[in-house]
């Protein structure tokens, strides 16, 4: 990451991590559904990001992680952390189907948006008939309030798990960028013959990506799985969270290991205050959404990070 | 039992859906032709038109097939402006902003519309969906036919167009040549909003053929944008008779999936069509070069 | 035995035969240069020993192993090297960055590979400009970073395509020792070039492709010599009134 971003960066994990502790029960509601949406935005970042890809069906792998973490529990009865742990897993398998799939018959750019999308309407459509995941219904989760079951008494430690989630993808995220495998998913975002050429093996350096895309999105799935208890078709696999994930990085900026981080929370505060002054409109927040989505790309291609960063080098100059 | 006679009315059917899901796709691959854009509004600005249909129809009294002119117009109006003065400008010409900046108007719209509308689903009031022409052995709804006669109508219509005027003799050097057409005194921002501008006309023709058997509301556009895409995919992108023959194929497999498998798998079938269509065909069933 | 040998390669373009039943080979430690009229196949030979162009006829082997059907990473992870003939920046990256993802091929660290990229492009003159998007860059400092990319993977034969093509005098003067300085250590290298000054300097074996075909091959001056190589640089018959006038 860029030195001048690191700083913000630090602060802003500090307040995170000191907030829950004294927060009202809304505040935590407020900050869990972001750092979940975060972990999601920073699962898109690293496939569209860092190797180029754009998905518009980031909902398949989170819906994935979150059914798979309920399903094992509630119908097999595995324990709460190894279905999570299993969510996971599935994250990441889901994604390397999907990738192999799509990759290898060369789709890119609109083509590859378009297919994810399908695959995550089918998986929604199905998941919505098949009896496994209660169907049109949903799922409800036992409430059995036991750290050992991945639910606490206080939403702070659900707070903190998250935030922990966070950062462990975020330093991820940092390595990654720091490393050779960043550099390939960079070669292969910005000129595919030339990635080649210089012997990296762009299927597989993709196919990297989306599995860890698909695992760390499928986490924020997992995630909310166990902090809501309740999921449906509509929810897991449903298109606002593709459009989250990817509003939040664009937003946050894209490509930098912190801009998910700083996407959601802006969205998510835009959000709430707009809910605020715009009382019971249903819709109105999301307008205001895809308005910023057109402004941001106008106006600020390189998001919150970028601008952080540009600001940050003006002042030492 | 599927009689050969029930069989029959539902491949009639399903043409006759196809011919409107043709024209919604009309619209959209005639952008990607020459903008090389994929417009992911397009939906979004269908479920636009229907209600400003809906609207005129409903509220106004006016009938539903004279609300489709002023529309058209309207339409060609507001797509040559977004295109002209907010999706060029903010994508610096870049495809993947080009995508971001209308899903991000479509997100706008839609919840737009259900900000304004609420999530309610809404139909015209009459009862134009069960007025039926006998036709030997089957029963056809009449507004149905309507829509094939109109929708094929605009097709030939744009097809005239864009063969024949000078207008389209632009847009298809255009879509040939960008940097040729500049340089030849073309304005090419003003065939791109003119363009965008038809496509969206096309919607507001197949909104209004759509309303008298179909229902409106706030997100009824994403099941069409996605069997559109489906529909340009098939045909290959930005070929037009492949989206007419797209359609047609569209809507019959539609008409027998259901028939067959029931409503709700039959519409994960035009998806899984599409991923399959992508995955072993991208450049189209009908060969054109995509 | 030689370190690349291309046997009868053909490639088709639709009607368009753009490589027709063409050889070569390359010894190792050399200096090939290619060279033939614009349109003559010569990139799309080079495509097809880098694996970019799968050949419809012919074989291509490295270092006594067929490698026709090989994709290109593998290629170069091989030791097979090449510039584009149109640069291929990446164009978000910085300069240095750019020459990292070569280095990155044989050395996994961070530290080494920037470490190597900072050297090689300092080598070539980029020094100034490393810390600078590769989209700053002018064409001739394109060409460079082409140049430095494909040093970077530690390749054992470079194939450079018209890396001169864009400079002025100068900036070809500075460059033609860089090139032998490269050989010196080692690396063979076989180039396509327009520039003759360079090739003449440069190249102890030269291969003339024209329309697709392996016209001529030998040192430099027999071959620029030949009459059919200046037929076909010059057209029909154009051999023929050179001798006249001589
Ligand atoms: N991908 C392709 N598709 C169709 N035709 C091609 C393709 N690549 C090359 N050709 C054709 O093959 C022929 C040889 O092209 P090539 O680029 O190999 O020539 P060259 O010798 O490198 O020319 P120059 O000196 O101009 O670089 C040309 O007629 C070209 O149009
Ligand atoms: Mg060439």
């Amino acid at each position: 990451m860029n030195k001048p971003t690191l700083a913000p960066v630090a602060v802003l994990l500090v307040v995170l991590a000191v907030v829950p502790a004294f927060a009202a029960n809304t505040t935590i509601n407020f900050l869990v559904s972001a750092l979940i949406v975060t972990l999601a935005a920073q699962g898109w970042n690293l496939l569209g990001g860092f190797c180029g890809p754009f998905s518009f069906g980031h909902a398949a792998f989170f819906g994935t992680g979150a059914y798979v973490t309920a399903v094992l529990q509630s119908r097999y009865g595995v324990n709460a952390w190894a279905g999570f742990a299993a969510g996971i897993a599935a994250g990441a398998v889901v994604g390397g189907a999907i990738g192999w799939l799509s990759f290898r018959a060369g789709l890119r750019g609109s083509y590859f948006a378009l297919i994810t999308l399908a695959f995550a309407e089918v998986f929604r459509i199905v998941a919505n008939a098949v009896p496994l995941t209660g169907g049109a219904t949903g799922l409800l989760l036992k409430l059995d309030v036991r750290p050992a079951n991945f639910q606490f008494a206080s939403r702070a430690a659900f707070a903190w798990i998250a935030l922990g989630c966070v950062v462990a993808v975020l330093a991820l995220s940092i390595a990654i960028a720091r490393s050779r495998l960043g550099a390939q998913f960079a070669a292969v975002r910005e000129n595919e013959d030339a990635a080649r050429a210089l012997g990296i093996d762009v299927l597989a350096t993709k196919l990297r990506a989306i599995c860890l895309s698909g695992a760390v999105t499928a986490a924020a799935g997992g995630l909310y799985a166990q902090y809501f208890l309740y999921l449906d078709a509509n929810i897991a696999y449903g298109s606002w969270i593709s459009v989250e994930a990817l509003l939040a990085v664009i937003v946050g900026g894209i490509g930098t290991p912190a801009g998910p981080l700083f996407g959601a929370l802006a969205l998510h505060a835009l959000g709430e205050a707009t809910k605020l002054f715009a009382g019971a409109i249903t819709g109105i927040d999301l307008v205001l959404f895809g308005l910023i989505l057109v402004g941001a790309i106008a106006f600020a291609p390189a998001g919150i990070a970028g601008s952080l960063h540009s600001l940050s080098a003006r002042w030492r100059r | 039992m599927y009689t050969p006679s029930i069989i029959a009315e539902a491949v009639v059917n399903g043409l006759l859906t196809g011919a409107v899901y043709a024209l919604v796709a009309l619209g959209l691959t005639l952008v990607y032709g020459v903008l090389h854009i994929i417009n992911f509004a397009h939906g979004a600005l269908l479920t636009c038109a229907m209600f400003a249909v809906w609207a005129l129809s409903d509220g106004l009294g006016l009938n539903v097939y004279l609300t489709i002119p002023p529309l058209a117009v309207l339409f060609l109006c507001l797509g040559y402006g977004l295109q002209r003065w907010v999706i060029g400008p903010a994508s610096h010409g870049d495809d993947g902003n080009t995508l971001l900046v209308t899903l991000g108007l479509s997100i706008a719209i839609e919840n737009g519309l259900l900000a304004a509308f609420h999530a309610d689903t809404r139909t015209l009031s009459g009862d134009a969906a069960f007025d039926v022409v006998e036709l030997g052995p089957m029963l056809l709804s009449r507004p149905r036919l309507i829509g094939f006669g109109v929708a094929v109508l605009v097709a030939v219509l744009l097809w005239a167009l864009l063969a024949g005027t000078d207008a389209g003799k632009a847009i298809r050097a255009v879509a040939k040549e960008k940097m040729g057409a500049s340089l030849a005194g073309i304005d090419v921002r003003h065939i791109y909003a003119l363009t965008f501008g038809l496509g969206c006309a096309c919607l507001a023709v197949a909104a209004g053929l759509l309303m008298p058997t179909f229902y409106v509301n706030p997100r009824v556009g994403n099941a069409f944008v996605l069997v559109a895409f489906t529909i340009v995919v098939l045909g290959g992108m930005g070929s037009v008779p492949g989206a007419l023959l797209g359609g047609l194929l569209i809507g019959v497999v539609e008409s027998l999936g259901g028939l067959f498998l029931g409503e709700s798998l039959g519409q994960a079938g035009i998806f899984v069509l599409f991923i399959l269509v992508l995955l072993l065909r991208p450049a189209g069933l009908f060969g054109a070069r995509a | 035995m030689s370190l690349l040998q291309v046997s009868g390669v053909t490639r088709r373009f639709g009607g368009v035969i753009a490589v027709n039943n063409a050889s070569l080979r390359v010894p190792e430690g050399a200096i090939v240069g290619l060279i033939g009229p614009n349109g003559a196949g010569k990139t799309t030979l080079f495509g097809i020993i880098s694996g970019f162009v799968t050949p419809s006829a012919g074989s291509v082997s490295w270092d006594g192993a067929d490698i026709t059907g090989l994709p290109p990473h593998r290629r170069a992870q091989a030791g097979i090297a090449r510039t584009f003939q149109i640069v291929q920046p990446f164009a978000g990256l910085s300069v240095v960055e750019n020459i990292a993802v070569g280095a990155y091929l044989r050395h996994p660290a961070r530290a080494d590979a920037t470490r190597i990229a900072t050297d090689i492009g300092t080598r070539l003159g980029l020094g100034p400009w490393l810390d600078r998007p590769a989209a700053a860059l002018t064409v001739a400092g394109r060409k460079r970073l082409e140049l430095a990319r494909a040093l970077a993977t530690g390749p054992r034969l470079l194939l450079l395509d018209e890396v001169l093509a864009g400079l002025n005098p100068s900036e070809i003067r500075d460059i033609i020792p860089l090139i032998q300085a490269i050989r010196a250590e080692g690396v063979t290298i076989l180039m396509i070039e327009h520039v003759m000054q360079a090739v003449m300097n440069l190249c102890e074996q030269l291969y003339v492709l024209a329309e697709g075909r392996m016209i001529a091959e030998g040192n430099p001056v027999t071959v620029c010599a030949d009459p059919r190589v200046i037929e076909a640089y010059l057209g029909h018959g154009a051999a023929a009134r050179m001798q006249s006038h001589a």
